[in-house]
């Protein structure tokens, strides 16, 4: 502070030159320089969380040809306290995470955190903070009871709570209502995004040989919402590596460049919430297509991996994301438009409905998306796909997080 | 039904609401190689630390190298005696700690090890800790792989060491993980949580309402919108909300679901109908109970009214609503609840 301020001139350009420096990496792209996930499963007995982590961190360090010594900081997610009844995990995972002596950093957003997680990744790079950041996300469903810990009643009101599915099947009939879609759609999503899933080798549910009829057989648990239209309970992470742009440059392997990012929430009930189509999700798209210079949707975006924990959310989505009008989002699951080689597919990877570890759910979206456009994407590889988004969301339609990655700096 | 309790009798009326709330679930954990190692050498009463790269043992061990981040080179038994390093006194232990009477919470460094361990010091009296005390572990008669396998420490003056009657406990376990030479890899962590959950002022004012068979919810003065149960503020205006609606016991049905999955802590079995009600007057929906029909003659728009409990079973809580019943009116139209889904 003394040294300031007798030496004011010097302090100044020193200062400058920073706010120089900051400005220009501010201004460069960050990317996702590599993405690993687990092999996710209903139970991994074999592993601990940290272990579970691990997994997941190394092969995205892997892929990007990085080691831990490599990366500057490390951002976590995961879903509530509660579904692991670890407090605070974030500290225990420290040395699993090769934190030490780094920044380390944990996201909280519900069922987007895995999104969320990628976006302050995204951000702190793009800040000119870091040049190389570690996005971590998992969840150990096995270990706990997500919908007992959904559906905790508290005092004086009344014992309605049943989960995930108890909150969302109501607003699923309305979308129905409103829409006027045929009863099947849902159906059809699962089928999809069930045979997408047995092309991806982690998937948790493969399921090659599921069937429209198979779907519509499965026992009604919420209705209108079948077991086969409903995501697994999964034991799994992911992790993406995301560095500037001169780390991005300075790769020897694909890329995937973040062309833009965006958040919003909203709360979870108040009169005049759009429960079907929520204004939170509808201004994150627009700010998100805005910033990535994207004006239609449809015809810019190669493919989409969308967070549709129950099968219905894929045309909810497709609506709140601007890909089809309020009430058409159906016509385009119907049309088969939303199938690997139509013409926005959706999930490639099978989606929430074919691995559910809620922590990481969001983060695998964005890292399946980016690794769409590095062409890592395998046997659910989109073909020619330059430009994709990762969307997630979570609370009671509350949180939304998204981003767009494309093959180019752009 | 619990009855939620009220406030104290000396307590104001407008004084809020209070009730306990109990959260329990015995979760598991899969241990991995390193904790595993650890967990099956406390049931057979051997504590190991790792080996990190740069020659110092951590014990606990770490499941990955502090320094390198990589899997430890080694795992090496420590103490199991060893060196209070600092402590504190617990004067009147908690539930699910591990001693019923008074003791010390210590970091003790075991023997051979180059960092402290977090565990319990039974010492009678916080007179006879000290720093730089010897302590040595008092093993658990039953051992499950769980670091409550050593019950505590104590000090080592107390007499020469136990290692414990090695063949009775053996005798005593066959078959459990551990002690018979089969490795532990999963262990469960009992959480159990004591909350006192308190409702806002305008919530406990609603509930009092109910307690008299009242619905009573608040208009925003901004927006002029009604919210049952009240907030006291409108979430859209931020503006307080002070002006109280009596709100009727009918309404419609904007959107449902029909439960039919049993889970853990369910209260009302499957299956039910878990619908959306709005009652008339009111600009948002709450969550009830609908009974006096098949679930699948449930419908949007259909109109329902409350059917109480008996009044002398009235508490402050939504469940004086016992549930909602249709009322045999017409549908109300689409359009008129469009914009409440």
């Amino acid at each position: 502070m003394n040294a300031t301020l007798a030496q004011p001139s010097s302090g100044r350009q020193s200062s400058g030159a920073g706010h120089r420096r900051a400005a220009a990496r501010a201004a460069a792209r960050p990317a996702v320089l590599g993405t690993g996930q687990t092999h996710h499963r209903s139970k991994r007995p074999d592993v601990s969380i940290a272990g579970l982590c691990r997994e997941a961190v190394d092969r995205a360090l892997a892929d990007a040809g990085l080691g831990l010594g490599d990366i500057d900081a490390v951002v976590v997610g995961k879903a509530p306290d509660l579904f692991e009844g670890v407090m605070m995990p974030e500290l225990y995972l420290a040395d699993a995470l090769g934190a030490t002596g780094k920044p380390l950093l944990r996201v909280h957003t519900a069922g987007s955190v895995g999104g969320a997680t990628g976006v302050v990744a995204a951000s702190l790079v793009q800040a000119g903070l870091h040049r190389r950041v570690l996005a971590v996300a998992f969840e150990k469903q096995s270990e706990s009871n997500a919908m007992w810990a959904l559906s905790i009643m508290p005092p004086f009101s009344m014992p309605l709570l049943a989960g995930a599915g108890g909150y969302f099947a109501p607003h699923i009939r309305s979308y129905i209502r409103r829409s006027g879609a045929p009863a099947h759609i849902g159906a059809l999503v699962a089928v999809k995004d069930r045979r997408n899933g047995a092309r991806n080798p982690y998937a948790h549910l493969r399921q090659p040989d599921i069937t429209l009829e198979s779907v519509q057989a499965s026992p009604m648990l919420w209705d209108p919402v079948r077991y086969d239209e409903t995501c697994p309970s999964s034991d799994g992470a992911c992790a993406v590596v995301i560095g500037d742009q001169a780390a991005a440059e300075a790769s020897a392997r694909p890329v995937a460049w973040i062309r833009a990012t965006s958040m919003r929430t909203e709360p979870t009930m108040f009169a005049g919430k759009d429960n079907v189509n929520p204004r939170a999700g509808a201004d994150a798209a627009a700010a998100l297509w805005a910033r990535a210079g994207i004006s239609s949707p449809i015809d810019e975006i190669d493919v989409a991996e969308i967070y549709v924990p129950f099968s219905w959310f894929e045309p909810m989505w497709l609506e709140n994301l601007g890909f089809a009008a309020a009430g058409n989002g159906w016509k385009l699951t119907q049309a088969g438009e939303t199938e690997i080689g139509g013409r926005i597919p959706v999930n490639p990877s099978g989606g929430v409905l074919c691995s559910n570890p809620i922590g990481a759910s969001g983060l695998l979206r964005f890292a399946e998306s980016a690794m769409q456009v590095m062409g890592t994407a395998g046997e659910h590889q989109v073909p020619d796909a330059k430009t994709a988004l990762g969307h997630a969301y979570g609370g009671g339609s509350q949180y939304f997080s998204m981003w767009v990655v494309a093959d180019s700096p752009g | 039904m619990t009855e939620p309790a009220a406030a104290p009798p000396s307590a104001p009326l407008s004084a809020p609401l209070s009730a306990p709330l109990e959260i329990s679930f015995d979760y598991t954990r899969s241990l991995g190689p390193v904790l595993s190692q650890f967990m099956t050498g406390l049931a057979q009463r051997t504590i190991y630390g790792s080996r990190g790269v740069d020659g110092r043992v951590y014990a606990p061990p770490a499941e990955y190298d502090p320094v390198t981040f990589g899997p430890p080179a080694d795992l090496v038994p420590v103490g199991p005696a060893g060196t209070v390093l600092t402590w504190s006194w617990q004067p009147e232990p908690r539930e699910g700690q591990p001693l019923g009477r008074p003791f010390a919470w210590a970091l003790i460094r075991l023997d051979g090890a180059d960092t402290a361990m977090l565990h319990a010091v039974d010492a009678g009296s916080a007179a006879l800790m000290s720093t730089g005390m010897r302590v040595r572990p008092r093993w658990a008669a039953e051992r499950h792989g769980h670091i409550c396998d050593i019950e505590c420490f104590e000090p080592e003056a107390d007499g020469p060491v136990l290692t414990g009657n090695g063949q009775q406990a053996a005798s005593q376990s066959a078959g459990v993980p551990g002690m018979d030479g089969r490795p532990v890899t999963m262990m469960t962590t009992p959480v159990r949580l004591h909350y006192q959950h308190t409702a806002s002022a305008e919530e406990s004012r609603y509930l009092r309402a109910l307690q008299a068979g009242k619905l009573t919810g608040q208009r925003c003065p901004a927006c002029g919108k009604v919210y049952i149960p009240p907030r006291g503020a409108c979430p859209v205006d931020g503006v307080p909300t002070a002006t109280d609606v009596e709100l009727p016991d009918t309404g419609i049905v904007t959107t449902f679901c029909v439960v039919n999955v049993p889970f853990h802590g369910q209260r009302i079995p499957s299956p039910y109908v878990a619908a959306q009600v709005l009652l008339d007057g009111a600009d948002i929906a709450f969550q009830h109970l609908i009974l006096g029909c098949e679930p699948d003659e449930v419908r949007m728009g259909m109109r329902v009214r409350a059917v109480w409990k008996p009044a002398a079973e009235w508490g402050t809580t939504a469940e004086n609503i016992s549930h909602f019943e249709p009322t045999g009116e017409p549908d109300a139209p689409y359009d008129s609840y469009a914009r409440h889904l």
